[in-house]
């Protein structure tokens, strides 16, 4: 029922959890596919190169072309999934769990706990994430798991405001304190009626952040801080390409599409839970 | 009155997705310097109407029938022409008077610009402005007119709307529930006001209200409508003599204009000690502040009904909270059958808590939105230990058949219950932890009025079954006239009256609470009619 | 008023401090000899002379506890000194400063034609009202935030000035150089203006008193300009700092892309050859440059929001 007509006098966007989503869905299943099983998506090796057939162009047997060496592209995007995906998944469960943990305490006992999340987290905003990684990976030296522990300490300061933001606003809640009213505790009344309400939107954050991550995995990769050479991380991939972006076209561009396709994926992902968060207040 | 100045004719207005139209088969005239009151609950349509007449229908809207306004179509007419009538043809007042001015305008700029979109130069609108604000009743308006909405109360935000509304001498003014976000005493000045301006000026007014009591007053005639229908229309002697409509009879049943007229029947005298004494509780938030609660002493007997009345912020929430253990007390003593609550200690309080149990105002916010029915009801009795794990499924379904819910919507969630069904679930959980005081913190306010009447039947009931004791707290002295054995009045922090209710009722011991009589809506009604009509109910 | 502003003072410091200690303990206090990477990249590993590497240490203020290198670097710092890069051995704040301009020319370039853009999409979006165009200026910040920036200016390079041999592809020779850098730079920023205000946007019309100014006859453009973007633009200033920050960031990948000098190519070259005393230089920089903003837009929020002004929040 409509109480108020007349306030909303924009078209509703009403949220229908449709197309995009369920094509996102399924395109992130087929990704950890990808990540976690690269075989089942081609038989070629990645790391063969085969010097006959050097920047072919895109064709039947190569989908997206061959390198200068004559590795087929597609093979190298396809295990370089396994390398970049990973290294996401790394990231974003680092900084779940960290997040989740700093904010949560801050928000639920306040006080001095509260002021130094308050002041890391302003630190952490202050200094922009990928220089933040950088100087992550500076500390611990180059390689596919640098990054991914570089890019997720660097977003730990996201989730820790979310959380505590949740514990915060759910914590207020007049059902919470009504549970306190029937007699329920304090520890069982945040695993009751505080946290079940924050899991929602932090879940949906991490959605989210995968997306971020996987262009902060790949832009640290494409910088030359990632794995060395023949492995066929996404960025480097990219990077390698620059070399060859007039006779090669495609060597930049399909991998490229690929990092942007799998970001668009989960970003929408994102946006359809946060959607469906905000469909229960 | 020979041609109206509004026709509508077989008016209706349907969403896309929605199962039901918000307004169908809708006639209505109003008469030039007519004063006319639509009421119903909420979903009826009446905010409908009022947005269709204003062409203030959201886009996805889709409406069909006749509007006539001075004989010209309005229905046919596109946003462009809309734009200049607006404010010119029809002035609108809107609901919630704090969020309805732009925040980063001042005062000043926003009352002429309701005169410069329509053409009038600014050399003109200035001092029209101040008079404006005037007229509407607002004391120094030269200072107001820099002056930025936050930094004025609802009621003067009002009362800028208000001339907003009238700045181009609209014939007609509609005002969508102007007062409903305000205290009582607040919504008289400005209903009178606004009544006042209307009938000097000559125009038309469409007041929208759910309270029936403000209709009788105020209107020349009242329209009843429900799920967008107009049930039936006629002049306040016409409804309250003779309703023709079931709902209206309901109405009138429920309104707390009746219940006004219910006496209660004293509970014999008891000798007992008192269950609850509250002694010169004090409650100061910050040192140099003001107490929120100053000095306040009163007893509750068992089984016995006490209202605390007192406007927002009067401090009588304040004291409930304390009571309940909720919010500390800066001094005084709180004791319940023998036991110091305040300063008791961790197990104590556990033990207090299942004897004293609280049903809010918003039953919605009260219950966790992700549990079932078995969840919340037998969460009290999982915290206090009462009966075997097994047994409480048994235990709800009796609680819930107890407030009058049927069993199979055991396993439902609080978004696919009514407001009223809610507010039984509340009283269901508290009723589970067995208690014997009640604290009811306006317990009715959320409800509509027809639901109110059957919660407090139900809630009338239960006290004469279980023996309880009911702490209700309200801001309407209507509405605890009929139900509550002592009256608590107060304000700022202090009680300023206190008493058996009939006492408090004849003789008031405050200039306060004899205001709060006087703003009371109703009060035109002649106590005579009142009478005859409390006989015939 | 007075106090208030000292406070405000005061966190700000706090911040830079923090930021600084934060940097340290990620730099210095991590295993990872910084002098026996230099002395590894001399040529003989393995083979260091005890002596060298004293003095190296002490050459480079790595000598002591952690705590002496801390409360070093700390006092160096207070008097404007970064330290030494541990490459070139020169002055961390004058690499820095010989860097600065360069990147604040492509960063002001890239401003010119993200705040127009971002705010042009918002408002378009909110006010065409023809259904695929609509959806398009809703959707495309969304896909513009999901492409890798570097990418980004690989295709531009690619198209504009392999292909289309319009514009220099590489290096830092005038204006003609700056704009496809600027353009790769911009569009993120775009795209976050035009989200941030976009969601700005909606709420603010959602509110009632936007329902009572259309009653009052106030068009739809008027509304736009006079009411809804001044409200909506409220939340947009706190977004500056995270902007200016996101701005520096992209230098680091656009520099990298463009073959560009400036802070950005410093960084990646410093982190590349672990250079921690330039890394820091330059987190410190861009913690400063985030600081420094937030007080800034600090003094502009009272001139657009009067509940500000009066210091009573509602």
């Amino acid at each position: 029922m409509i109480l108020h007509p007349a306030i909303s006098s924009l078209p509703a966007w009403r949220y229908r959890p449709g197309l995009p989503v369920a094509l996102s869905l399924v395109l992130f299943v087929l990704l950890l596919g990808l990540a976690f099983f690269p075989g089942l998506f081609t038989s070629l090796d990645p790391l063969l190169a085969d010097p006959t057939q050097t920047l072919r162009a895109p064709s039947a047997q190569h989908w997206f072309g061959t390198d200068h060496l004559g590795r087929d592209l597609y093979a190298r995007c396809v295990y370089g999934a396994a390398l970049s995906l990973q290294a996401t998944a790394i990231a974003v469960v680092i900084a779940l769990l960290a997040g989740t943990l700093l904010g949560g305490i801050a928000g639920w006992f306040g006080g001095a706990a509260d002021r130094v999340l308050a002041v890391l987290v302003e630190v952490l905003m202050a200094i922009p994430a990928l220089l933040l990684a950088m100087a992550i990976v500076t500390a611990l030296g180059f390689g596919t798991l640098e990054i991914a522990i570089a890019v997720g300490l660097s977003s730990v300061a996201v989730f820790a405001r979310l959380a505590r933001g949740e514990v915060l606003r759910w914590r207020s809640r007049v059902f919470v304190e009504a549970a306190q009213v029937v007699g329920v505790g304090s520890w069982t009344n945040l695993c009751r009626h505080v946290l079940p309400h924050a899991a929602g939107p932090l879940l949906a954050l991490a959605a989210l952040e995968f997306a971020s991550a996987v262009l902060a995995v790949s832009a640290l990769s494409f910088l030359g801080f990632g794995a060395p050479p023949p492995q066929p991380e996404w960025g480097l991939l990219i990077a390698e390409g620059r070399n060859y972006m007039v006779a090669a076209w495609w060597y930049t561009t399909l991998p490229g599409l690929v990092v942007a396709g799998v970001v668009l994926a989960t970003q929408q992902l994102g946006r359809g839970l946060q959607r469906l968060q905000g469909e229960h207040p | 009155m020979s041609t109206p100045l509004v026709r509508i004719r077989q008016f209706g207005v349907e969403y896309p997705g929605a199962a039901q139209a918000a307004v169908q088969g809708l006639d209505l005239d109003i008469a030039a310097g007519e004063i006319v009151c639509l009421v119903g609950e909420s979903g009826s349509g009446k905010s409908t109407t009022a947005a269709a007449l204003a062409g203030l229908l959201p886009e996805a809207a889709q409406q069909h029938g006749q509007l006539w306004f001075k004989g010209q179509a309005l229905d046919s007419l596109d946003e462009r022409a809309w734009r200049q009538r607006r404010g010119r043809l029809v002035g609108f007042v809107p609901q919630d008077p704090g969020t309805s001015l732009d925040p980063v305008k001042t005062i000043g700029a926003q009352v002429v610009e309701a005169m410069t979109v329509h053409g009038m130069p600014l050399a003109q609108a200035r001092p029209r402005a101040l008079e404006l604000l005037r007229d509407v009743g607002l004391k120094a308006p030269e200072t107001l007119l820099a002056r930025y909405p936050h930094q004025l109360s609802g009621g003067m935000c009002q009362r800028v709307l208000i001339a907003i509304a009238l700045a181009n001498d609209p014939p007609l003014l509609i005002a969508d529930e102007p007062t409903s976000a305000l205290d009582v005493s607040v919504q008289r000045q400005i209903l009178d006001r606004l009544q006042q301006l209307v009938r000097e000026r000559g125009s038309s007014l469409l007041l929208i209200t759910h309270d029936l009591a403000v209709a009788l007053d105020r209107a020349d005639r009242i329209l009843v409508m429900r799920h967008g229908r107009l049930l039936e229309s006629g002049t306040p002697a016409q409804l309250w003599h003779a309703p023709a409509h079931p709902y209206t009879r309901q109405l009138l049943q429920a309104s707390p204009l009746a219940r006004l007229q219910q006496r209660r029947v004293a509970p014999a005298l008891s000798r007992e000690l008192p269950l609850l004494q509250v002694t010169s509780l004090n409650r100061r938030f910050d040192k140099r502040g003001a107490a929120a609660v100053d000095g306040v002493s009163f007893s509750l007997q068992r089984g016995t009904t006490t209202s605390l009345v007192g406007e927002s912020g009067s401090g009588k929430s304040t004291t409930a909270r304390i009571i309940l253990a909720l919010e500390r007390a800066s001094s005084g003593s709180v004791r319940f059958d023998g036991l110091e609550v305040l300063g008791a200690g961790r197990r104590q309080l556990h033990g207090y808590r299942r004897r004293v149990q609280l049903v809010y105002q918003n039953p919605y916010a009260a219950l966790d939105p992700r549990q079932d029915l078995l969840a919340i009801v037998s969460e009290p009795l999982r915290a206090f230990g009462i009966g075997q794990r097994r047994d409480h499924r048994a235990r709800v379904l009796a609680l819930l058949e107890r407030v009058g819910l049927p069993g199979d919507l055991l396993h439902r969630r609080p978004a696919q219950l009514s407001g009223g069904q809610r507010q039984r679930v509340a009283i269901a959980r508290a009723l589970a932890a067995e208690p014997e005081l009640l604290v009811l913190d306006e317990p009715l306010s959320a409800l509509d009025a027809p639901v109110q009447a059957q919660v407090l039947d139900l809630l009338q009931r239960l006290q004469e079954k279980l023996g309880l004791t009911y702490l209700f707290i309200s801001h309407d002295l209507a509405t605890v006239r009929g139900i509550s054995d002592q009256v608590l009045v107060m304000s700022q922090g202090r009680l300023v009256d206190q008493g058996p209710t009939e006492e408090v009722f004849g003789r008031p011991g405050s200039d306060y609470t004899r205001r709060l009589l006087e703003d009371m809506p109703g009060r035109l009604v002649p106590e005579a009619e009142v009478q005859t009509r409390a006989v015939n109910l | 008023m007075h106090t208030s502003a000292f406070w405000r003072l005061a966190q700000a410091l706090l911040v830079l401090w923090a930021a600084f200690s934060l940097s340290f303990a990620i730099l210095y206090a991590l295993p990872g000899d910084p002098v026996g990477i230099l002395l590894a990249q001399g040529g003989e590993p393995g083979t260091a002379d005890p002596a060298q590497v004293a003095e190296l240490r002490a050459r480079y203020h790595l000598d002591g506890s952690l705590w002496q290198q801390y409360g070093g670097a700390l006092w160096r710092l207070l008097h404007l000194d970064l330290g030494v890069s541990l490459q070139t051995g020169k002055p961390v704040a004058a690499a820095l400063a010989a860097a600065l301009p360069a990147t604040l020319a492509l960063a002001f370039a890239a401003l010119l034609i993200a705040v127009p853009l971002g705010i042009g999409v918002a408002l378009a979006a909110h006010q065409v009202r023809r259904r695929p165009l609509q959806a398009a200026l809703h959707n495309a910040p969304a896909l513009v935030v999901s492409l890798p920036t570097f990418w980004v200016g690989l295709l531009l390079l690619q198209l504009f000035s392999f292909r289309l041999h319009w514009l220099p592809a590489m290096g830092d020779h005038g204006l003609a150089s700056l704009v496809l850098p600027a353009v790769t730079l911009a569009l993120p920023c775009a795209a976050m203006i035009a989200q941030v205000l976009g969601r700005s946007i909606a709420s603010v019309s959602q509110q009632p008193f936007v329902q009572a100014l259309r009653s009052k006859g106030v068009g739809r453009w008027s509304l736009l300009w006079r009411h809804i973007l001044h409200n909506a633009s409220i939340p947009l200033l706190s977004l500056t700092g995270t902007l200016l920050g996101n701005l520096l960031a992209g230098a680091v990948v656009t520099e990298t892309v463009f073959s560009r000098d400036g802070v950005g190519r410093l960084a990646q070259a410093a982190v590349a050859s672990q250079d921690i005393a330039v890394v820091q230089g330059v987190v410190l920089l861009a913690a400063a440059l985030y600081v420094l903003t937030n007080l800034l837009t600090d003094l502009l929020y009272p001139l657009l929001d009067p509940r500000i002004r009066q210091g009573s929040r509602p």
